[in-house]
């Protein structure tokens, strides 16, 4: 337990570094020890399997706080961990005097200490209440540039999503623990719950963790929180608090209610596929860069409960096989975008340190001015389009031969779902590809469109570091995907009952086997190999048969000269044609163009009106209507002291007829 | 048996494929080409099965529905568009991408029932029961997504051919009900063809939106 | 033992060999049969490699603020393509590579070159080069999801999704006509068409604005990194028109097991129908007006819903229901 007492020691002193001055500046560098020797423990469980358990005899009274770190803890571990440490290798290029404030610093490690509170958790009680200190903690650091009114409002919502889903989640626990008030797992465990409640248990579990991860109808705060706090906490937040989310669901759907129902599939499938869709509809029309990847993580999020629905389908008729595919792409992605989502967010940090702008039209060239990190970037952006031979598409792959094995299931709703689902998927796929080109092509390709993007510089070692690591994890992770596979394993066989094939299954050592070899195979370092050796021999012939030279000249202008950086693509002319194809449907986009007559000198306007009806539905109306009832109910403030006893009369009445009718 | 299966199973599908055709063309003149289309295909769908099941009052039916509705039908619908000048672009209420993603849905429901509710008879009856089933929900949803009274037309006629699809598959459909049935389509088409023309000739438009607003309800 | 191996990789070679070869020639077949059709002469069958040739000759001119990837992306994009299009059976299924990628891996690999190239275009920040890329990317969004439910129906039929198994599949199957590979064959051409570039997606011997989403994006290459990029779309017109005859015409291919003589017809009857189709392609060009960018989605609408039907009628004929 070596690791846990190094965890609740970053706390401890970091709480005490509430002064200001030069201990906020140890923050980071003992964050990051911290976060390595809690990896190195979560690796050892992982790879031997040893469970660790506790029992502290803080807490409630009577019951104390169970921890347990088994192979699900020790994964997800391992995935917090990893981003909790290219975070703080990040903050250590933190200008000491300029940036480091006590509004953002202390509360660092104590978000890092939390997340891994939830994960080791083996109770209600010890759950909960990590899981609103991570929120609290992350709310704090949302909330740390409290000058700024879109920080104030974003924390505001942030802080009723975070109440509404652990009032979920609180009821999800009671469900679970049933009238006897089992809270420790192992007593859980041991009782399933009947089959009603685990229904409903479920559904809390969906609607608790599914608004902490991004699940539409729960997404909106995701997108308004994440960029509001520092690049490096965005990191954190989008690449890690939603995996715990994720964690949250799988623990409780996998772990604690006992054997699935088929029909417990559906709601995870059809939600995370509207919400993979959706929510790279959003992205793509977006114009801010950190909303725009706050976004993105909605996508993903989607994508991996649409893996875990399919491998909840599979468990639930007795197809282990299956469900392991389906369970090791969740699993897969939860790492793999732990990997590039944070790479992604720590690249816009450095942006917008190096420019002071996060707006899309705001930016371009980055890529001369900013060599290292536009290449980091690159290889996120890649990654995050699930392009071979990189990891996104490693778990993307897992997922879609899940998906094409779904015809399999017997149940009409699912296998009916199947193709749907394989279209919303390979559309999110597509669309993300978009996104990313996007992004990138008007972030850091092109020409400057600002003096600030003209005037750019490349961001301190320590932050390429943390850049550079992810980036070269996102490569490994791609080549040596059916390792991270194998090594999965233990969780696999916790969770489903099952496993993917070894790796001396598959032609060669490093192929990812799904199923068996003769149906499915993807080889990532032959395929590597051939077009490293391609491209190799293509360079090396052509520059034998070609002529070497190359010439730099002025662009294609068609005979007019523009030496204006406006005239180029901005970010909304690249999403035109996705507007009005996609934007139609989803969101009523329409394009006006306002011309004036003839003879009248005022500018034509072009205007495009987007609606957002998520917003209005779930979110506006609910509101208007809450207003609307407290208003109404304002009234019980301003009784008289008779009417008052009325009210207590009335209800012990009500109370003593219920109890008279019902024993 | 494979093969006579395989090829009434072939002709159902394009019959099918027919229907899709029907929700996505934007032209009168298009609709009403691939209604004659939907009813060529019935027609030779009902003269394989009059063949291969070696029944050959089914060859009348198939004659019959070549001559009235692939040939004649359209072609008298044709003249009546020609002739009143009706608009040619069909007024849509939804897109055609959201009425092709209902009718996809429309196709996979229908599968979905006849499974359930057919689990006595035999596999490539059930199999050309739900493709029939399909057919006759696209042509419903056709008229309910269409703005033009012809469209409503030819989305009622196409119901008809999904009904005398699944009636080839059960067994003997006698000759008398087919002529009755026909003759009931052609009267109908008659009333529709004149009721259109007055519409038209009173109103200047066949749109039923705007007929609607001219019945004085209010809305 | 190390004599079949070598046997073995040799035939590997000879695929990478022959696809890269043959690629020029089909692109010429369609061109010539295009002019044709149109009552004109035509270039001649080999201009592409002409072409080729000249385009290696001259210098190349690089914009003024394009970046490494400009420089570096026409190697990657042909390379990309190159091992796509060897990974497809062309005279023989279960060569020695070719279970490494299935056809997710190869549709994503393709994707892979077109987010370089759609970076590529841009990179110089000319109008000319966003225009390219944003509807490269919006036809690569309706095409996909296309593609995913042709690989489902054959995934359904064959019960692999790897290319070889695929193959042998439908070469060991009767000729059987099924409603459902019908509307999957009719959903992939549209696919073919719409990734290709192809009438009435986009016309490849333009370069108006209008019609322009292809050229659009490669507008500022020349010399050697546009031969590589000419050479890469020759490539990829090659891959689709292989899969097509290796999923629904893959009479003459060699099984795995077949010598030297297997392989000699595989080789023969897999060239045979490349150049067949290809004039077909050009027959097709001629035929049809190119589609307004924003009719695109409907059309490629069309191979959604035949996909969609095509897997809903495989499952009635293959009695997954219950």
């Amino acid at each position: 337990m070596s690791g846990v007492a190094l965890g609740a020691l970053a706390v401890a002193a970091f709480l005490a570094a509430l002064t200001r001055g030069p201990a906020l500046a140890l923050v980071y560098p003992v964050s990051a020890l911290a976060a390595i020797t809690l990896g190195v423990v979560d690796l050892r469980v992982l790879l031997t399997g040893a469970d660790v358990a506790a029992r502290l005899p803080i807490g409630l009274p009577g019951i104390g706080l169970h921890l347990r770190l088994d192979s699900l803890s020790a994964f997800f571990g391992i995935v917090i961990n990893g981003g909790v440490l290219a975070a703080s290798v990040y903050g250590m290029g933190f200008d000491r005097a300029k940036e480091l404030t006590p509004r953002v610093e202390p509360l660092f490690p104590l978000f890092a200490a939390a997340m891994n509170l939830v994960v080791i958790a083996d109770d209600a009680y010890a759950f909960l209440f990590s899981w609103e200190l991570m929120s609290l903690a992350s709310w704090a650091l949302v909330v740390a540039r409290h000058t700024d009114p879109e920080s104030r409002r974003a924390a505001h919502l942030y802080l009723v999503m975070a109440a509404i889903g652990t009032a979920a989640l609180l009821f999800a626990f009671g469900g679970l623990a049933g009238p006897a008030g089992g809270y420790a797992f192992d007593t859980v465990r041991a009782h399933p719950p009947q089959p009603m409640v685990a229904a409903l248990v479920l559904v809390a579990a969906l609607i608790g963790c599914g608004s902490k991860g991004g699940l539409i109808p729960l997404h909106a705060w995701l997108p308004l929180a994440h960029p509001a706090a520092p690049s490096h906490v965005s990191a954190l937040m989008s690449g890690v608090m939603t995996k715990v989310a994720i964690y949250g669901f799988v623990r409780i759907a996998f772990d604690l209610l006992g054997p699935p129902v088929w029909w417990w599939a559906l709601p995870p499938i059809i939600l995370g596929a509207m919400t993979a869709v959706l929510g790279l509809l959003y992205a793509v029309l977006d114009r801010d860069l950190k909303r725009v990847l706050a976004y993105s993580t909605i996508e993903n999020v989607g994508v991996i409960f649409v893996a875990l629905g399919l491998a909840l389908a599979f468990s639930a008729n007795g197809q282990p096989e299956g469900a392991a595919v389906a369970m090791a792409a969740a699993l897969l992605h939860v790492l793999n975008h732990s990997w590039f989502k944070s790479l992604l967010f720590l690249g816009a940090g450095a942006v917008l340190h190096a420019t002071g702008r996060r707006d899309l039209d705001g930016l371009g060239g980055l890529i001369h001015r900013m060599p290292r990190t536009a290449a980091f970037f690159l290889v996120g952006a890649l990654a995050i389009s699930a392009l071979p031979p990189l990891n996104g598409f490693v778990s993307e792959w897992l997922l879609f031969q899940a998906v094409i094995a779904a015809p399999a299931l017997p149940q009409a709703a699912l296998h009916f779902a199947s193709p749907a689902i394989g279209a919303m998927l390979a559309l999110a796929a597509a669309l993300a590809a978009a996104c990313f080109v996007r992004v990138y092509g008007t972030a850091f390709l092109g020409r400057p469109r600002s003096a600030e993007a003209a005037g750019a510089h490349e961001v301190p070692l320590a932050q390429q570091l943390a850049m550079g690591g992810l980036a070269l994890l996102c490569i490994l992770g791609g080549l040596m995907g059916s390792v991270l596979a194998v090594a999965l394993a233990p969780v696999l066989d916790q969770l489903v009952g099952g496993g993917l094939p070894g790796t001396d299954s598959g032609p060669t050592l490093f192929s990812l086997v799904a199923f068996d070899p003769a149906r499915s195979v993807y080889d990532a370092p032959i395929i590597a190999l051939f077009v490293a050796i391609a491209s190799l021999t293509t360079l090396v012939v052509v520059h034998r048969l070609s002529e070497r030279r190359t010439r730099r000249g002025p662009a294609w202008d068609c005979g007019f000269p523009d030496p204006s950086p406006a005239t180029q693509y901005t970010a909304s002319s690249f999403a035109q044609p996705l507007r009005r194809v996609y934007g139609a449907v989803a969101f009523t986009a329409r394009e006006t163009v306002e011309m004036p007559a003839p003879g009248d000198t005022r500018p034509a306007r072009f205007s495009v009106v987007v609606v957002d009806h998520l917003w209005r539905a779930f979110y506006a109306a609910p509101g208007r209507a809450v207003l609307g009832l407290s208003e109404r109910l304002n009234v019980l403030q301003f009784l008289t002291i008779r009417r008052y006893l009325v009210l207590m009369f009335a209800a012990l009445i009500i109370l003593l007829s219920i109890a008279a009718v019902m024993t | 048996m494979n093969q006579a299966y395989e090829v009434s199973h072939l002709l159902a599908g394009a019959m099918l494929v027919t229907s899709f055709a029907l929700l996505y063309q934007e032209r009168i003149a298009a609709v009403l080409n691939a209604f004659a289309a939907q009813s060529i295909t019935l027609a030779l769908s009902v003269a394989w099965a009059a063949w291969s099941d070696n029944r050959p009052d089914l060859f009348i039916t198939a004659l019959i529905a070549l001559t009235l509705k692939g040939i004649v039908i359209p072609v008298a619908l044709h003249r009546t568009v020609a002739r009143l000048g009706i608009h040619r672009e069909v007024e849509k209420v939804v897109g055609v991408g959201v009425a092709l993603m209902v009718g996809l849905a429309l196709t996979g429901l229908a599968q979905a029932l006849v499974v359930k509710v057919a689990t006595g008879t035999a596999s490539h009856a059930r199999e050309e029961l739900a493709l029939a089933l399909a057919i006759v929900l696209l042509g419903f949803l056709m008229m309910i997504v269409r703005r033009n009274a012809v469209t409503q037309v030819v989305g009622f006629m196409s119901m008809e051919n999904g009904l005398i699809l699944a009636a080839t598959g059960a067994r003997g459909m006698p000759l008398v009900v087919e002529v009755s049935v026909a003759f009931s389509v052609l009267i109908s088409l008659f009333v529709f063809a004149v009721f259109v023309f007055r519409i038209r000739e009173r109103f200047d438009t066949v749109d039923l939106e705007a007929l609607d607003r001219m019945r004085g309800d209010s809305r | 033992m190390t004599r079949d191996l070598l046997v073995q990789l040799l035939a590997q070679g000879a695929q990478m060999s022959f696809v890269l070869l043959i690629a020029p020639l089909a692109v010429g077949v369609v061109r010539r049969v295009k002019a044709r059709l149109m009552r004109r002469q035509g270039p001649p069958l080999l201009q592409a490699y002409l072409d080729l040739a000249k385009l290696l000759r001259k210098e190349s001119v690089v914009a003024e603020s394009a970046s490494w990837l400009f420089r570096s992306a026409p190697y990657l994009i042909f390379a990309l393509t190159w091992v796509a299009a060897a990974l497809v059976p062309s005279f023989a299924s279960g060569l020695m590579f070719n279970w490494a990628a299935d056809v997710v891996a190869l549709v994503a690999l393709l994707g892979a070159a077109r987010a370089l190239l759609a970076l590529a275009g841009m990179d110089v920040g000319t109008s000319f080069g966003g225009i390219g890329s944003s509807r490269e990317m919006m036809i690569a969004t309706l095409a996909e999801p296309a593609m995913m439910l042709i690989v489902l129906t054959l995934a359904i039929a064959a019960g692999t999704t790897r290319l070889a198994g695929v193959a042998d599949f439908f070469i060991a199957e009767p000729f059987a006509v099924r409603v459902s590979l019908a509307l999957s064959l009719i959903a992939l051409i549209i696919v073919a068409l719409a990734e290709n570039a192809r009438i009435p997606v986009d016309n490849p011997a333009t370069h108006l604005e209008l019609t322009m989403v292809h050229e659009a994006m490669v507008l500022e290459y020349s010399g050697r990194h546009l031969a590589l990029i000419e050479a890469a779309s020759h490539l990829k017109l090659v891959l689709y028109l292989s899969l097509l005859i290796c999923l629904f015409a893959p009479f003459g291919m060699a099984p795995a097991t077949a010598g030297l003589y297997g392989w000699a017809i595989g080789l023969v009857a897999w060239i045979a129908k490349l150049l067949g189709s290809a004039a077909l392609l050009g027959v097709w060009e001629v035929s049809i007006a190119k589609m307004r960018v924003f009719r695109l989605p409907d059309f490629v609408g069309i191979a959604f819903v035949f996909g969609f039907l095509a897997i809903l009628l495989a499952f009635l004929t293959r009695g997954v229901l219950a």
